[in-house]
Formats: structure tokens, sequence, C-alpha cells
């Protein structure tokens, strides 16, 4: 009876399924955006494979980018100022940064709104109070928070890489790019509402490096990174540890099982 | 209790005497994974999974409890939650990321597992109830992983939640009601998180309760193995400690170095990056997928494309996808062969390994966007996950002859190992076996 009602159903599946397949279908147009869409480019870092570690220098300046470029509009929200020690700053020059932000607060006398100097307990302050007025200032388009942005993206580094270092090539004759827009084939839609954020020579790195495009690129890139996974050290140190540790003990099980089962038959 | 040769609990120590009197735990314990346990001797690697998914539970369950300790159900602070376990709580990167790559590496095991007990047909009599059990496992895990994805209020949470719980939708008449009284309101809201979070903190402890069922269910015919024939005497088993608890424990080690090769090298090798997005419900990504393990499923929802029989193509995809679970639940009854191993049964032998395939071609292509070619390669793989369990097995079952069983598990085994030795593996107290 089972096997009759299974019969039945299975045969009605596959009529439905046979219909749906040979069913005609108009041809797909290619899309045209796809085909100007470009894969991002390969990069590498110090902390790129699975032992590699964060160069501290080269995040301090991915920082001095992030802060005298992109903090104008975008965010970094799940950074607190204290945070920044792990890349190498002091407390004390955690405080000098932080002091130079007003964050909103209490007056504690008159309970009315005001603001205050940060402090690094802090969180990093919002560019914009909320997402209308980041459109309103921003030709509607909303910049996202960067503090996930690496991990947000598929090819993570390559992509936010390729994407800042994307811009001035020319759109192919006849495509047109929307006002307001930029063209770079990096981003999802071609059409980015961000203008180019770096050019030559823009910053003054404090250790002397050359701020290149490439170079901005690159340091910002690692240091969103570290952004997004604070806890990439650690997290592939206690990894080697783990897989050390359990290496071992797979070696041990494998002895004693071999012990157990010696002269049995299975 | 499974078999007469069974090894007695004898408590030894005092304490364990006065405990024995009272609370026949330990008795327990030892019927259930002591040397009171007699198993196959020749069940092979394949048969470590069920062990591994019940770690592999153990791990989801403890992970869970103590992210549960940190994590804000409701909309407004779900996100930033999760990102305060991964910053500033002590560890809880490790915490989140066991408890985020253990759904995925218990739903590898229970694949694994799904798929060993079709190869060695442990469906089959008697231990149909064991396989329906696991049937039941399985939607729970299902429900309990869809649940938890949602938790953290990423963007693939938010669209992942619209589009599942949209399927109720398909249903004549009642759909609509049904999707707001199980969403809470028009749209996945708040109403949907502390409701999925209740959800999917219960869950797990109702899983725990199924497999505790199962097992139960597993010690009274003990378990399949490979060559499929029946236990004929204390010659073809061994005690389950210490020789399976030694052997299981290698398996388990080796389980453990691949789960944290990707905790800690890989830890978002299997997640969608869209999901460290925070939900919007104004703006749609390009495309919404689930997580891997239900891509199979999802394949066989986006198959059915055209109407028919006054049937929506959207309910002949949500009635699909159920089928192709709930299907599993009569295969004791679809498969008439009585023998179980694949390793005897050479026609069923080759279907197996296309449904194999077939299965990993389901996944590829619930990963792949409703376009051509992949909407036709969907369909005709889909067909053949039903013409397979509902018109092949059959058939195959009433017509294949099978190779000649051995007569014994003893036997298989002596047959196989050529330098004889005098078997050392009797338990204490229980007659030697002659071969």
């Amino acid at each position: 009876m089972v096997r009759l009602v299974g019969m039945a159903v299975g045969l009605l599946f596959v009529f439905v399924l046979s219909w749906a397949a040979l069913a005609p279908r108009e041809a797909a147009e290619p899309d045209p955006i796809k085909l100007l869409h470009k894969h991002p480019r390969e990069v590498s870092f110090p902390h790129s494979g699975p032992f590699g570690t964060f160069d501290r220098a080269q995040l301090q300046r991915g920082f001095a980018v992030y802060k005298q470029v992109c903090s104008a509009c975008h965010g970094l929200y799940h950074i607190h100022f204290r945070n920044l020690e792990q890349i190498g700053f002091s407390e004390a020059e955690v405080k000098a940064i932080a002091a130079e932000y007003e964050v909103p607060t209490i007056d504690p006398n008159t309970g009315e709104a005001t603001t205050r100097p940060a402090i690094p307990s802090d969180k990093w302050p919002r560019p914009f109070p909320n997402e209308t007025a980041a459109r309103a200032a921003n030709n509607n388009a909303y910049p996202p928070d960067l503090s996930l942005i690496i991990k947000a993206r598929k090819d993570g580094e390559a992509y936010v890489y390729s994407l800042l270092t994307g811009y001035g090539e020319e759109p192919p004759a006849g495509f047109e790019v929307p006002e307001g827009l930029n063209y770079n084939p990096y981003f999802h839609s071609v059409n980015i509402a961000m203008v180019q954020p770096l050019m030559d020579d823009q910053i003054e790195y404090a250790d002397g490096t050359r701020a290149t495009v490439d170079q901005m690129a690159k340091d910002v890139t690692a240091f969103l990174r570290w952004a997004a996974e604070p806890e990439l050290e650690r997290r592939r140190r206690a990894g080697i540890a783990t897989l050390a540790f359990l290496a071992i003990l797979t070696v041990l099980a494998w002895l004693t099982y071999r012990r157990v089962w010696a002269g049995v038959q299975h | 209790m499974s078999f007469p040769w069974a090894e007695q609990y004898e408590p030894k120590h005092p304490l364990m005497k006065w405990i024995d009197s009272r609370l026949p735990l330990p008795r327990l314990v030892f019927n259930a994974v002591g040397a009171g346990y007699p198993v196959p001797r020749n069940i092979n690697i394949w048969y470590n999974f069920g062990v591994l998914a019940g770690v592999a539970l153990m791990i989801q369950i403890i992970t869970g409890v103590v992210l549960a300790m940190h994590y804000s159900a409701h909309v407004s602070t779900a996100f930033n939650s999760i990102e305060h376990i991964m910053r500033d709580v002590n560890s809880g990167w490790l915490i989140r990321y066991l408890h985020m790559n253990g759904a995925s590496f218990f739903f590898i095991v229970v694949y694994v597992h799904i798929f060993r007990g079709l190869y060695y047909g442990s469906y089959k009599a008697p231990r149909e109830v064991v396989w329906m059990l696991g049937v039941v496992i399985l939607l729970l895990m299902m429900a309990t992983a869809f649940m938890g994805y949602v938790l953290p209020w990423g963007q693939m949470s938010f669209w992942g939640a619209q589009v599942i719980t949209s399927l109720f939708s398909a249903i004549p008449l009642v759909g609509e009601p049904i999707r707001q009284w199980l969403v809470g309101g028009f749209a996945p809201d708040n109403a949907t998180i502390t409701r999925f979070f209740s959800l999917h903190y219960i869950l797990p402890f109702v899983i725990l309760g199924v497999v505790i069922l199962k097992i139960w269910a597993l010690h009274i015919p003990g378990s399949t193995n490979p060559t499929g024939v029946d236990v004929k005497g204390p010659q073809d088993t061994l005690p389950f400690h210490p020789y399976f608890t030694a052997k299981d424990f290698v398996g388990l080690c080796v389980y453990l170095l691949a789960f944290a090769a990707v905790v800690f090298f890989l830890p978002n090798s299997l997640g969608h990056p869209d999901n460290y997005i925070p939900a919007n419900p104004l703006s749609t990504p390009a495309h919404i997928v689930p997580e891997w393990y239900l891509l199979p499923f999802y394949a066989i929802l986006r198959a059915f494309t055209v109407d028919l029989f006054f049937i929506q193509a959207k309910l002949w995809g949500v009635i699909a996808m159920f089928s192709s679970i709930l299907l599993l639940l009569f295969l004791p009854w679809l498969d008439s062969s009585k023998v179980r191993s694949n390793a005897y049964r050479p026609l069923y032998r080759i279907f197996f390994w296309i449904l194999v395939v077939d299965v990993l071609i389901l996944g590829y292509i619930g990963a792949m966007p409703a376009e051509e070619p992949y909407v036709r390669i969907g369909q005709i793989a889909t067909m053949y996950y039903f013409a397979h369990f509902l018109i092949i097995l059959p058939v195959v079952s009433a017509i294949e002859k099978p190779l000649p069983l051995p007569n014994s598990i003893a036997e298989a085994v002596l047959a196989k190992a050529k330098p004889v030795l005098a078997p050392a593996s009797a338990p204490a107290g229980a007659v030697q076996p002659a071969e």
C-alpha cells in the first residue's frame, strides 16, 4: 500500500517537474552591468595566510587614512577609542585622540542635552545623527558603517582595496553614468555614489611613507580588517595551540585504539 | 538490554553498590555505553557519526547557553549584542564561532550519518522506529538552525525569515493568517525575534529528548553492521567499552581537529557575508540564500515553476520540500528488499551513489541564482530525488538479485582477516567464541 501510494506521488512529482523542465522559457538577456563588473584584484598583507600577524605601523597608517578621509562620512560604530591601544597607540595617545571628538551627554546640573570631549571608553562617534541626515548630506546615498565592512562583503579585503583603487577608468562608449554617480567597475552596479576618495599625497603619513593611492588603499584596508576582526591574532595563536594539542591527542588515541584492539578480528 | 550474553553490571566499589541499589544510574550507563552493551565487531568508521552527532549537539547546547547570557533579543540591539560578544565578552568570539560553525558541523555529521543509514539499510526492520526518530530529529534540527540564523538580525537573518515564513502563505485560504500568526505581524519584527529566541533555546532540549528515545530504541536490536546480517551469537560482538569507546575516541579527535581548523582559521567560510550587515526591511539582498545545509531543500522548493492542476507553483514547491523529508519516514516500507547492506545489493548500490551526487547537485543549485541553466538542472535533480525514493527504490528492491550473504558476522570477519588469531574478545564470564 505504502509502495503504491508512494509510486503515485512519485509519478505526480515527476510529471509536474517534467512539465516545468520542458516548458519553454524566454532566453535570458545578458545583463549589461554584469559584463562591465570586474572581479576584485588580489591583494596580500602581512596578516594574510593562516599564520600572518598585523603590521602595527600599517594599521596606524590605515587609521590615519580613515580618520582624515573616510570618517567624514563613514562610521566605525563597533570600535571604542580604547580599542586603538591594540594597534600600538599608548594610553595617553588614545586619550588625546578621543579628546578631539565631542560626544553628546546630559549636563549634570541642568539636565539639558549638551556635549563633552570623548574619553577612551566611548564608541567612535557617528558622522551623522541618523540615516536621514546622512542621506541628506550625501545626495541620497547612505555611507555604510565600516567596522564590519571586510566581513560584510564578498572577497572582503580584495573588494575594498579594488573599490578604492578602481576609480578613473573610462566607462565604455555608449554607457551613460547617471548624474551624481561615479563609474567604478568593482562596485556591484558599477555606478557608485562615493566620489573618488583617495588622491596621491592627500595626507601626510607620520612615518614618512609616501601616501600614494595604492599605499593608502592598502593601509586603510588592513586597518578595516583589524576593525572587523580585532581578535584575529589571538584567534590564530589559540588555533595553533588547539590544533597542536588535538594532534597529540589524536596520536595517543590512535595508539590506545591499536592497543585495545590488538589481536581482535574485526 | 540487547543480547543475552551481555555482561551484567556488578558494582565492585561499596559506594557504587550503595548508589546502584538506590538509583540504578551506574547500571544504566554500563548497559548503554559500557561493557554491558554488545556491538557488532565489524562496524566501520561510518558508524562513528552517531556518537559525533551527540557530541555536536552537546557543543551547541553548551555554547548556546553561554551566548544566551550575553545576547539581547530585540530588533534594536540584537545585531549589536552579537558584536559585543565578538569584541568585548571574554573569549566571546570563540564561543560564538564555535556555535556558528558547530551548527554546520552538526549538519555535516548528521548528513553522513543519514547516508550511512541509507547505504547499510539501517532503516529496515527491526529498526524502523530508530530511523523515524532520526527523521524527527532532522526536522527539529532544521527548525532550530533556521531560527538560530535569524537571531543575529543581519540581512540574511531578516530576509531568510521573510522567505521561509512566507512559504506558509502558499497554503490556500488559511495561509496568510498562519504566516502572520507565526511571524507575529505582517513582516518579521520584534515579535519574531523574541519568539524565535525562545524556541531556539527550548528546541535543542526537545532534540536531546528525542535523541534519548532514539538511543533507547537502538539498544533493543543494537547497531546494524556493514554486512547487514543479524548478530547471531557472542562471537559476532564486542563490548562497547573498551572497544568502541577507544575507536570512537579516535574519530572524535579527528572530528575536533577539522572543527578547530575551521573555527580558528576559516570561521566565516561557511556563512554569508550579508549577515554582517544589519537587517534592513527596505533593502532586499540581490540573492537570498539559506545556510548551506538547507540548500538542497531550497533547490527543491524553487524547482517548481509552473502552476498545474489548479495548484500554484509556490504551493507545489512547498509541498515538495516538506515531502522530500517526510518521505524518509516511509523508507522502511518503500524498500522491500530483505537484504540490508548495499555491499550485497549490486543494483541498488549504483542508485545510492547517483542519489549522493544528486543531493550534492541540488545543494549547488540551491546556492545559484534562479537563472538558466540552473533552474532546469535543479528540476531534473529534483525529479531524480523523488523518483529515487518513490519509484526506483521500490522497483529495484523487487527485481534485484542480491549477492550471497555471509552466514554470520564472525564468518565475514574471518574471511577478511587472513592471519587467523585467537579472538581475545569475549567479555569475562561469557562463553568463548567457537570459530
